[in-house]
C-alpha cells in the first residue's frame, strides 16, 4: 500500500451512500397501518408505517424529546405515532400534536418526516435535500408490477458494504466460481462483454452463442418448450441505475435462432431486479426478485424461481460476508482492479461523483 | 430531535456590513467549516458584552449554497445591552464565534399552499422560506408588516423578487394588516409560517383557532424578545430566600434573578419550554405574558409565569408608577 493513493486512483472499499437519491425502505407489505417498521437507511433510523388512507410515512425513529425510538410506539388516530416513553405524538408531517401535562405545543417540536414515493411494489425514501426528491428519479423497475411478468423475491440483510454488492451484480464471471452447480459455466469468463454508460446509468452486455444450458437454464428452457434439447444462446444484460438499482436482462434461446438479432421467440427471460439500501457502513438490506414473461399463470414456476434464485444468492451472501471480514481484517491492504470490473468501476464513478456533488466525498477512506 | 441541533461552535470572519434599514444592519460571515443551510435556520452567537460572553441568536437570511458564505440582519434593540449592538460594531474582517447553523422552523417541502407573514426583524427567518417556494414554484402568498417603511429590512428587494405574490402593510402609512381577514382568506390546507413579535402572532393564533384550522399548519418561531407593552423597571421578591432585586427594562426576570445568585432553572428563555416558570404571589401591576408555553387560560389568572421573557408594568401602563411600585412577588421551584 502506497500513502500516495489519490481518490481517483483509489478503489473504495468502504463507500458512504449519497442522500440526495431515492433508497427502498422496503417491500409495500412491509410497511403497514397496524404496526410500525424500524429500519436504518443510510445511517439513518427510521419509523415506517402507514396512515389510515393507506399513505406510507418515513419519520425519524428518535422522539423530539428524550431520542426514545418512536418505532417501539403505537399507532393512534388518523395519522399519528405516539412515542411509547411519555407519550408525545406526531403527524406524518413529523410535528407534534400533543405534549403531556401542557395545554400548547412547544412550536418547535418536530421529528423529520422525509419524502416517500410508492413504487413498483416498494416504498422508497429519500433522506437528502427534500426540494431536490422528483419521483421520476426513481429507478426504472417496472417488470416487478408489471401484468406482462410474474415472479416474487425477498430480501437479504447483507453483511457487507452496499458497494460491494454492486461490484458482485455488475460482473457475472464470478458465477462460475461461486455458482458453479446452478448458473456457472466457463463460458462466462471467456466471453467477450461490452460496457457503456451515461449520467446515471452502466449497462454491461455479455452474450454466450452455442453453448450448452446450465442446469437453471435447461430447467426454464423445459418449463417453456418441454421438448427442449441442444443448445442455445445465452445473454445477461446488466442495466445498473442509480444510486444502487441492477436488473439484469437474463436469458437463453435455442442456438441461431436470431435471439442476439433481436428475436427471442425460441427462449425463455428473465429479469434479475436488485435493489441494494445500505444500512450502515458494513451492512445494507438487499431486495431482490426474479421476474419472468412466459407462463404468467403457474405460482409453481415462480416459487421454483424465487426458491432456485434464493439458493444462489445465498452463495453469494456467504460471500460478501467473507469479504467483507478479509477487508475489515487487512486495513493496510488496498483493492486492485481487473478487466472484469470495467462495469463496477463506471458504478463507482457516478456514486463517487454523486458524493462530490453532496461535499461528501471528504468521508471516503483510504484517501 | 429537531431537524439539526447539533451544537457545534467555529470561527467566523466578517466579509461584509451594510446597513439595510432603520437599526437593522445586514453582515455577511464567512464560516470555517462551511455546510448547506436550509431556510428557518439560525445560528448562535457569542457576543461580548461589557466584557461578559452570552450568547444570541439570529436567523440566516440567506446563504450561498455551499455555505461558504451567510447573512444575518441584527436589529438593534432599543434597550439593548449589547448584545444587538456587539453585532452592529463589526468590522469586514474581524472574527466572532458562531454555531453551525441549527433548525427549529423547518419549512415542509411539498404542502398545497403557504402563507408566509413576517413582522418588522422577523423577516429575518422568513424571507429565505419565500425564495426557496419561488424557486420551487410553489404557491405561497408573502405578507411583511412593519410600523414603518424606513424600518422595513429587503423591502424593494422582496417586492421585486415576488411580484404580485408578495404584499406589505405599514402602519404609519395607514395600511394594517387585517389579521382576521389575512387568516380568513387562507386555503383550508394552506400552511402558514409567520415570525415577528408576539402581539401579532397572538392574534394570528387566535384567528387561526376560532377557524378551527389544522393547528400543526400553523407554523412560528418567537424571537423571545416582545411583548405586549414597552418593558419598564420593577421590582421582583421571592419571601422564601429573602430576595428583592430590580429588574431593568432591558433584562428579564429570569436575567435579575440569576445575576443575584438565585439558583433558577430554565432551557429556551425564549417562552417556549415552560421550564423557567414561577409562582405568582402577589401582584402590584399587571403581568405582561411574553411566552407560548401556557394558554390564554393559563394567563388569564395570573398565578403563573414564564420569567424569561414574560414581565410586569404598571397598573395604568405607561403611567408614573412611583406612587404605587410595580413590584412581583414570587416563589420559585
Ligand atoms: C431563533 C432566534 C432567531 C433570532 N433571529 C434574529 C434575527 O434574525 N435578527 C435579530 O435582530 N434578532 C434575532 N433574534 C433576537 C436576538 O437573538 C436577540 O434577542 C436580540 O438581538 C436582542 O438581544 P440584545 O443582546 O441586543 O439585547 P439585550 O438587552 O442585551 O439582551 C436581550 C436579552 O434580554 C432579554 N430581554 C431584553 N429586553 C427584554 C425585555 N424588555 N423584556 C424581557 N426580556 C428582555 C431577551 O430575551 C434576551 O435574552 C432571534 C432570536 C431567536 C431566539
Ligand atoms: S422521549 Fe418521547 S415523549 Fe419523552
Ligand atoms: S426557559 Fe423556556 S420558557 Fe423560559
Ligand atoms: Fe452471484
Amino acid at each position: 500500500m502506497t500513502v500516495s493513493a489519490t481518490k481517483t486512483t483509489s478503489t473504495a472499499k468502504l463507500l458512504p451512500s449519497p442522500l440526495n437519491a431515492w433508497f427502498v425502505a422496503g417491500w409495500d407489505h412491509e410497511i403497514s397501518a397496524k404496526g410500525i417498521l424500524a429500519r436504518t437507511i443510510a445511517g439513518r433510523p427510521l419509523a415506517l408505517y402507514r396512515t389510515g388512507d393507506g399513505r406510507a410515512v418515513a419519520l425519524a425513529d428518535a422522539c423530539w424529546h428524550r431520542l426514545a425510538p418512536l418505532s417501539q410506539g403505537k399507532l393512534v388516530g388518523r395519522d399519528e405515532i405516539q412515542c411509547p416513553y411519555h407519550g408525545l405524538r406526531y403527524n406524518a408531517a413529523g410535528r407534534c400534536t400533543s405534549m403531556p401535562a401542557q395545554e400548547t405545543l412547544n412550536p418547535s417540536a418536530t421529528v423529520p418526516s422525509f419524502p416517500v414515493v410508492e413504487r413498483y411494489r416498494y416504498v422508497w425514501v429519500w433522506l437528502g435535500d427534500p426540494t431536490k426528491a422528483d419521483p421520476g428519479l426513481v429507478p426504472d423497475m417496472h417488470q416487478l408490477d408489471s401484468p406482462e411478468w410474474a415472479g416474487d423475491g425477498e430480501t437479504i440483510h447483507a453483511p457487507c458494504n452496499y458497494q460491494l454488492v454492486l461490484d458482485n451484480l455488475m460482473d457475472l464471471t464470478h458465477e462460475e466460481f461461486v455458482h458453479s452447480s446452478s448458473i456457472g459455466q466457463e463460458e462466462l469468463s471467456e466471453s467477450e462483454f461490452e460496457v457503456t454508460h451515461d449520467e446515471s446509468s452502466v449497462t454491461v452486455t455479455r452474450w454466450m452463442r452455442n453453448i450448452d444450458a446450465p442446469p437453471f437454464w435447461l430447467k426454464n428452457m423445459r418449463d417453456k418448450f418441454p421438448d427442449f434439447e441442444g443448445k442455445v444462446d445465452r445473454w445477461q444484460i446488466i442495466h445498473y441505475y442509480f444510486p444502487s438499482t441492477i436488473c439484469i436482462d437474463v436469458g437463453v434461446a435455442e442456438a441461431g435462432t436470431g435471439a442476439p438479432e433481436g428475436d427471442r421467440s425460441r427462449g425463455v427471460n428473465g429479469y434479475v431486479m436488485n435493489t441494494i439500501t445500505p444500512e450502515t457502513e458494513r451492512s445494507c438490506h438487499y431486495f431482490w426478485a426474479f421476474m419472468r414473461n412466459y407462463r404468467l399463470e403457474s405460482q409453481l414456476i415462480t416459487t421454483q424461481l424465487r426458491n432456485g434464485v434464493h439458493g444462489v444468492f445465498g452463495e453469494d451472501e456467504a460471500m460478501l460476508l467473507a469479504q467483507q471480514a478479509a477487508i475489515d481484517a487487512n486495513p493496510d491492504y488496498e483493492f486492485y482492479n481487473l478487466n472484469i470490473d470495467m462495469g463496477g468501476m463506471w458504478v463507482r464513478r457516478l456514486l463517487e461523483r454523486a458524493l462530490e456533488a453532496e461535499g461528501r466525498l471528504a468521508a471516503l477512506p483510504g484517501s | 430531535m429537531a431537524d439539526s441541533h447539533h451544537i457545534l461552535w467555529q470561527q467566523a470572519v466578517v466579509d461584509a456590513v451594510s446597513d439595510v434599514a432603520e437599526n437593522i444592519r445586514r453582515i455577511v460571515l464567512r464560516p470555517e467549516r462551511p455546510c448547506a443551510i436550509r431556510p428557518g435556520e439560525h445560528v448562535d452567537v457569542r457576543t461580548t458584552i461589557e466584557g461578559e460572553q452570552h450568547v444570541r441568536s439570529y436567523s440566516v437570511v440567506n446563504a450561498a449554497d455551499d455555505g461558504t458564505h451567510l447573512a444575518l440582519s441584527v436589529f438593534r434593540t432599543p434597550t439593548s445591552r449589547g448584545g444587538s449592538v456587539f453585532m452592529h460594531s463589526l468590522q469586514p474582517g474581524q472574527s466572532l464565534e458562531i454555531t453551525q447553523s441549527m433548525q427549529n422552523f423547518p419549512l415542509r417541502i411539498g404542502a398545497p399552499s403557504y402563507v408566509l407573514l413576517a413582522g418588522g426583524i422577523g423577516i429575518t427567518a422568513i424571507a429565505g422560506m419565500a425564495a426557496l417556494l419561488r424557486r420551487l414554484g410553489a404557491d405561497y402568498r408573502l405578507v411583511y408588516v412593519a410600523r414603518s417603511r424606513d424600518a422595513m429590512a429587503y423591502l424593494d428587494d422582496l417586492a421585486a423578487m415576488h411580484g404580485d405574490r408578495f404584499e406589505a402593510h405599514i402602519d404609519a402609512e395607514g395600511v394594517s394588516l387585517d389579521v382576521r381577514a389575512l387568516v380568513g382568506s387562507a386555503p383550508e390546507d394552506a400552511e402558514f409560517y409567520m415570525c415577528g413579535p408576539i402581539r401579532l402572532m397572538d392574534a394570528v393564533r387566535r384567528a387561526w383557532t376560532e377557524r378551527e384550522l389544522e393547528p400543526t399548519n400553523l407554523r412560528y418561531e418567537t424571537f423571545g424578545n416582545s411583548g405586549w407593552y414597552e418593558a419598564e423597571p420593577f421590582t421582583v421578591r421571592i419571601p422564601r430566600l429573602g430576595v428583592e432585586t430590580h429588574v431593568g427594562s432591558d433584562e428579564s426576570v429570569l436575567e435579575a434573578l440569576e445575576r443575584d445568585g438565585v439558583d433558577m432553572m430554565s432551557d429556551c428563555r425564549k417562552g417556549e419550554c415552560g421550564l423557567c416558570q414561577v409562582k405568582v404571589l402577589e401582584l402590584a401591576g399587571r403581568i405582561d405574558h411574553r411566552d407560548v408555553f401556557y394558554s390564554d387560560r393559563q394567563k388569564e389568572p395570573n398565578t403563573k409565569m414564564c420569567c424569561c421573557v414574560s414581565r410586569v408594568v404598571a397598573a395604568e401602563p405607561g403611567t408614573d408608577p412611583t406612587p404605587r411600585p410595580t413590584i412581583l412577588t414570587i416563589d420559585v421551584p
